[in-house]
This record gives structure tokens, C-alpha cells and sequence, in this order.
């Protein structure tokens, strides 16, 4: 087995993990990808998505979004602003991310670019959401 | 001189003070624990923040397409000056320290030519501040409903000076706050957070991973873009945890001074009140003996 690496999860309100895993999936912005040990150095922004830490007492999922993943050979870093265990997700959370990801579509029709960004992350949460079995 | 009578009313008063006192201290000292472990818990969080942002906002910041965040709207005509104090008062001069300061830096500004606006966050520091400044606020933001600050609060407040910046209303932006030292000092601190300045000295030398080249996913524009905004709530969100720790911090010991200057009034007090009690007993003596003499 190869080593570990260093993961750690924080969110601006508090720290939610810090461990040694095997590897990590994380959602990043242009698709999932698998952090092992001896990783290139990466950064890159999270999508709203399902974070994945295999490690050596099972595999512990939350809930991510916005924010970036700082992965390097010996550690990944994940710098959320949202962040919950997968056990408290609800309706309700995925709901509100949903409503603020529709305002932020509304608030920027007309202009291309965002606009496409903002129904990508709707179409994310949509999927997500299925993922997860929970209506919105 | 007051009669036994008021003495003992006073005596009672100040009592009852001192009593208001002491519960405030041991509320504001209990909540400054918590504010403490909050400012504590969101450390991490903003310390790798910083350093990545850092390292993103040195290799971007000499090319022509840099983001106007970071590189400014290449004017500094118009300053947003936005004053965070607390709530309420009763906290010694903490609201007054971060509007003194906030004060100098705007009459600078004013002598310079420049036009001011300001964004104020908690009433203390607007109430301070109308009187004379009071043309040149731009908003207020209320937190007297807030319990216990979360990111959603910062993220509004962000959300708020980032629109104002996407309309043009101003080129730079400062925020002011008191840094939380320990429980006596607090420090008024002012911190420019549009154009980002990201110093990259202090957290340099953090572990392994800096100073190693990354891989951007998807771009490392793009990921600049994306960040930058989130920057300035995360500014702010430290600041507001920063500010909540001070504030307790003051009222804490401003509580506890209070206490005990009322202790000292009721000991002197107390004296005043026993020293005329044996003057009116001395003055009865004195009647009886001389009018007994007088038979």
C-alpha cells in the first residue's frame, strides 16, 4: 500500500477532518479527481459536490462547495466555504444552496460567461442531489 | 452634609450597580471564551487561504489581465471606508478607539482630495460618526439581530461591497477593526481589502507545499477569479471574529473595573455613613448630659 497523505477539510467556521487518508475524490470544478500520495502539485476550485476520504477505518463522505482543493505530494488540503458531514445533509441545505445558485443565475443573465457558470452549478446541485437521494 | 437616610440610599444604589456590573463581566467573559474559540476555529481557514491567495496574487498581479480586485481600478479616487464596531457599548473605548482611527484615516483622505464613503457595520460606530461624517455614509449594516456571527454574515457584507465595486462606486476599500491581542489590549486595525494586498512574507514559509509550482485546475485565472470575491468575505469574516473577541475582551475588563470602583465607593460610603451615625449619637449625648447639668 502506498503512503498516506495528510488530509484536512476546514470551512471558515471550523476545522471538520484532519487525518491520514489513502486517498481523496474531490469535485473539482472541470470534474472529479483522486488525490493519492505522491500527487503533482495541484489547486483547484471545488464545484458543489460529494468529497470522498478513503482511510484506514473506512470512507468518510461530506458535502463541499465553493472554495478550493490545495493538493500536494505529502497532503490535501480542502478549503471549503461550505462544508457538512454527509450525515447532515438535507432537503433543507441543499435547498437553500439551490435558491442562492438561482439568484445568482438570475442576477447575471445576458452576460455569457456567468451566466453558464451559474446554470452549471444549478445543473451540479441538481445532480448532487440525486446523488444523495434528497428532494429539493 | 447628606442625612443618614440618603447615605443609606446611596450606599444601596451603588450596591445594586456594582451587583449589574459583575453579572455583565461574567456574561462578557464567558462569551469572550467562545469568541476566542471561534476566532480560533476559523484560523486555519483563513491562514491557508491567504498563503495560496498569495502565492496566486504574485504570479498574477504583473500581467496586463489581472483582475481588478487585485489590481485595482487603476485610480484611488474614491475610498470606501467601512467602520466595524460592536453592538452596544459599555465596553471602555473600544468603539471609540476603532472610530478615532477610522476618523484620521478619512480626514487624511478628505485633505487629500480624495471623496470618502463609508459603509458602517454595528451601530456604535454610525451612532459616533453621523453627527459630523454623517454625508458620507453609504449604508449600514445591522448585526444587533445576530446571535453568533457566521460566514453567511461576512459573506452578506461582502456581497454588499462587491456590488458597490462592480457599479464603479469607489476604487479602494479599507475595512477597520480592533485585532484581538489578549483581554486588556485591543488594537485598531486597518486593513485595505480592495485591491486585495496579499503579503506573502508571513506565511512564506509555510509546510511543504509552498513555494512548489502547482498545477492550475481549470485555469489559473479562472481559479483568481473565483477566489478573489471569496477573499474579501474571508477578510471580513476574520475581521468580524477579531472584532467580536475584542469587543468582549473590553467589556469584560471595562465591566471589571467598574466593579471595583464600586466596591471602592461603597467602602467610602460606608465610612461617611457610620462617621455621621456616631456624630448624630455624640450630638444626642451631648443634649441629654448638658440639659441633666442644667437642672
Amino acid at each position: 500500500m502506498a503512503d498516506n497523505v495528510q488530509f484536512d477539510l476546514v470551512s471558515p467556521e471550523r476545522r471538520l477532518a484532519s487525518l491520514e487518508a489513502s486517498s481523496v475524490d474531490i469535485p473539482g470544478a472541470d470534474g472529479d479527481m483522486t488525490a493519492m500520495a505522491d500527487h503533482a502539485p495541484t489547486i483547484t476550485t471545488l464545484r458543489p459536490g460529494l468529497l470522498k476520504v478513503h482511510h484506514a477505518g473506512g470512507t468518510d463522505e461530506y458535502l463541499v462547495s465553493g472554495g478550493f482543493a490545495e493538493i500536494t505530494a505529502k497532503s490535501v488540503s480542502v478549503l471549503a466555504e461550505m462544508a457538512a458531514p454527509r450525515a447532515e445533509v438535507d432537503g433543507d441545505m441543499l435547498g437553500r444552496l439551490r435558491d442562492e445558485a438561482s439568484a445568482r443565475a438570475e442576477q447575471v443573465k445576458g452576460q455569457d460567461v456567468e451566466e453558464a457558470a451559474a446554470h452549471k452549478t444549478l445543473a451540479d446541485l441538481d445532480a448532487l442531489g440525486r446523488e444523495l437521494n434528497v428532494s429539493v | 452634609m447628606p442625612s443618614l437616610k440618603d447615605l443609606k440610599n446611596r450606599i444601596e444604589s451603588v450596591k445594586s450597580t456594582r451587583k449589574i456590573t459583575k453579572a455583565m463581566q461574567m456574561v462578557a467573559a464567558a462569551k469572550l471564551r467562545r469568541a476566542q474559540e471561534a476566532a480560533e476555529a476559523g484560523r486555519p481557514y483563513a491562514e491557508r487561504f491567504n498563503a495560496v491567495m498569495a502565492g496566486l496574487a504574485a504570479g498574477a498581479a504583473d500581467s496586463e489581465s489581472a483582475p481588478k480586485l487585485l489590481a485595482g481600478t487603476g485610480s484611488d479616487k474614491t475610498h470606501l471606508i467601512v467602520v466595524m464596531t460592536a453592538e452596544r457599548g459599555l465596553c471602555g473605548g473600544f468603539n471609540a478607539s476603532i472610530a478615532r482611527k477610522a476618523r484620521i484615516r478619512i480626514e487624511e483622505l478628505l485633505a487629500e482630495g480624495k471623496e470618502v464613503k463609508i459603509l458602517t457595520v454595528g451601530k456604535k460606530g454610525r451612532d459616533m460618526m453621523r453627527r459630523d461624517l454623517g454625508q458620507y455614509f453609504v449604508g449600514h449594516v445591522d448585526l444587533s439581530e445576530v446571535k453568533r456571527i457566521g460566514y453567511g454574515n461576512a459573506q452578506d457584507i461582502a456581497k454588499d461591497i462587491l456590488d458597490r465595486f462592480a457599479a464603479g462606486e469607489f476604487d479602494v476599500a479599507t475595512i477597520f477593526y480592533a485585532e484581538f491581542q489578549n483581554v486588556v489590549t485591543q488594537i485598531p486595525t486597518a486593513k485595505q481589502i480592495i485591491p486585495a494586498a496579499y503579503d506573502e512574507g508571513e506565511e512564506g514559509d509555510e509546510d511543504a507545499g509552498a513555494g512548489a509550482l502547482y498545477d492550475y485546475e481549470p485555469s489559473e485565472d479562472a481559479i483568481l477569479a473565483d477566489l478573489l470575491p471569496r477573499g474579501v468575505a474571508t477578510q471580513i469574516f476574520t475581521a468580524l471574529l477579531e472584532n467580536n473577541a475584542s469587543f468582549n475582551g473590553a467589556q469584560m475588563s471595562a465591566m471589571d473595573n467598574a466593579t471595583r470602583n464600586a466596591g471602592e465607593m461603597i467602602d467610602k460610603l460606608t465610612i461617611e455613613y457610620n462617621r455621621s451615625r456616631q456624630a448624630v449619637i455624640t450630638n444626642e449625648l451631648i443634649e441629654i448630659i448638658s440639659g441633666a447639668e442644667a437642672l
